[in-house]
């Protein structure tokens, strides 16, 4: 009983009935949309139209009810890690183990494209490996915790964790690989040279303060990625309403070997947060597409993007970019063939 | 008159120009000499140990960094 402070108990029963009445309005939002589209609308059920409609009255919300609770969470979570306590567990590692530890803390460390370039100087300087560092530059975009969850609520747990499995893999491997390659010299000079100060401690949270984290992190992520979303959950309702059933089969099915190759090269230079992108894999996967060129697909788009390999330009020379991101790619694509032989 | 030298890291995002702004506005709502200065180049940032952009150094140390505060709980770690 040490910790329970009585005040708490008003908020611990509000937090009790919220997730009761998420729970309720959650579970009524499938039938919502059936009636909003052939009811309401009087759309009907054989047409494009109404099927596109009822998807996008069912999916919106569902997506965007998913994504406060996901986010929150994961801001919470991530009140527990710093780059500082990430640093700290990688520096001096051996490379294997390092490669390893560095993509599973790349998942849970918080971390936003715009601190690519102090982090990658934080680790590179103060001795983490830069094979190491790149694991954890490659796993942090690339295995997402908004995706996850998703993917979870909408496929089911193989599925996520499928995705959350093979992301750390590419992550540990590439990051591995390069680390072989020995490419140190095609760092920017300047980012070894760099006087480095100690690390910068800040005050320790306590749980206010995290739950703070939590509720910033709603407002300041979903606010900004809802409209991606509902472009995506348009994008997805307009293929789930229109596209022929098995169209998606012919041209990103199994049988066409050119598939996953083609969806690396379209989805590598595409950036969409996560959020948007679920969408329209789910209608994508629902009209035949295949699950291993669909995930080669969406791990491209969110793993890698133009504006992050612009971003790494000013701590990577052009070779080491390239490098980069053909590594990354190639294991996505060997990912995406595996799953369409195996799956 | 309490005077400060104020230092907000970040590349230009969003969030760092709103880190600024909300550090000039604390500042000014303190009534104290200030000096906002934005550090956009990374080079600049290592020297004190920062790895997450946005961030505040106030005099020399580092009072906040990885995300944005309001003015008003601005004004207690500029103080």
């Amino acid at each position: 009983m040490g910790i329970w402070k009585s005040e708490w108990k008003p908020l611990v029963l509000m937090a009790v009935l919220g997730v009761a009445a998420w729970w309720l309005v959650y579970r009524s939002l499938e039938p919502f949309g059936q009636w909003f589209a052939f009811q309401l609308l009087g759309l009907t059920e054989r047409g494009g139209l109404g099927l596109a409609v009822a998807f996008f009255a069912f999916e919106a919300p569902k997506v965007l009810m998913l994504l406060v609770v996901v986010v929150f969470g994961v801001g919470v979570v991530r009140s527990f890690f710093t780059p500082e306590r990430t640093r700290a567990i990688l520096a001096g590692r051996r490379e294997s183990v390092g490669n390893v530890l560095a993509a599973l803390l790349g998942v849970v460390t918080p971390f936003c494209s715009c601190s690519a370039v102090p982090l990658f100087i934080g680790f590179v300087a103060t001795g983490v490996p830069l094979g190491v560092t790149l694991s954890f530059l490659i796993s942090a975009p690339m295995v997402n915790e908004i995706a996850l969850v998703l993917l979870f609520g909408l496929f089911g747990w193989k599925v996520a964790a499928l995705y959350a499995g093979t992301g750390l893999v590419i992550a540990i491997v590439a990051g591995w690989v390069i680390g072989r390659l020995k490419l140190e010299r095609w760092v920017e000079p300047w980012v070894y040279q760099v006087a480095t100060g100690p690390s910068a401690t800040v005050a320790p949270l306590t749980w206010g303060d995290r739950v703070e984290f939590g509720r910033e992190a709603v407002k300041d992520i979903v606010g900004r990625v809802w409209p991606y979303v509902l472009a995506g959950i348009g994008v997805g309702a307009a293929i789930h309403g229109y596209v022929p059933q098995d169209f998606m089969a012919s041209i990103m099915g199994r049988g066409a070997w050119w598939s996953v190759p083609l969806a690396v090269l379209i989805g590598v230079p595409m950036y969409s947060n996560a959020a948007g992108i679920i969408p329209i894999v789910q209608a994508l996967l629902e009209k035949g597409a295949a699950l291993g060129t669909v995930l080669a697909f969406m791990m491209s788009v969110i793993g890698l993007s133009l504006p992050e390999t612009i971003i790494l330009r000013k701590v990577l020379k052009v070779p080491l970019i390239a490098t980069f991101v053909g590594v990354v790619a190639a294991g996505i694509l060997v990912v995406g063939y595996v799953f369409n032989l195996v799956l | 008159m309490a005077s400060r030298l104020i230092e907000v890291l970040g590349s230009g995002c969003a969030k760092c120009e709103m880190l600024a702004k909300h550090a000039e506005e604390a500042a000014q709502a303190l009534g104290i000499e200030y000096a906002v200065i934005k550090l956009k180049d990374p080079s600049q940032w290592a020297r004190y140990g920062v790895m997450s952009t946005p961030a505040l150094v106030v005099d020399g140390q580092v009072k906040l960094q990885g995300r944005v505060l309001s003015a008003e709980k601005l004004k207690e770690l500029i103080a």
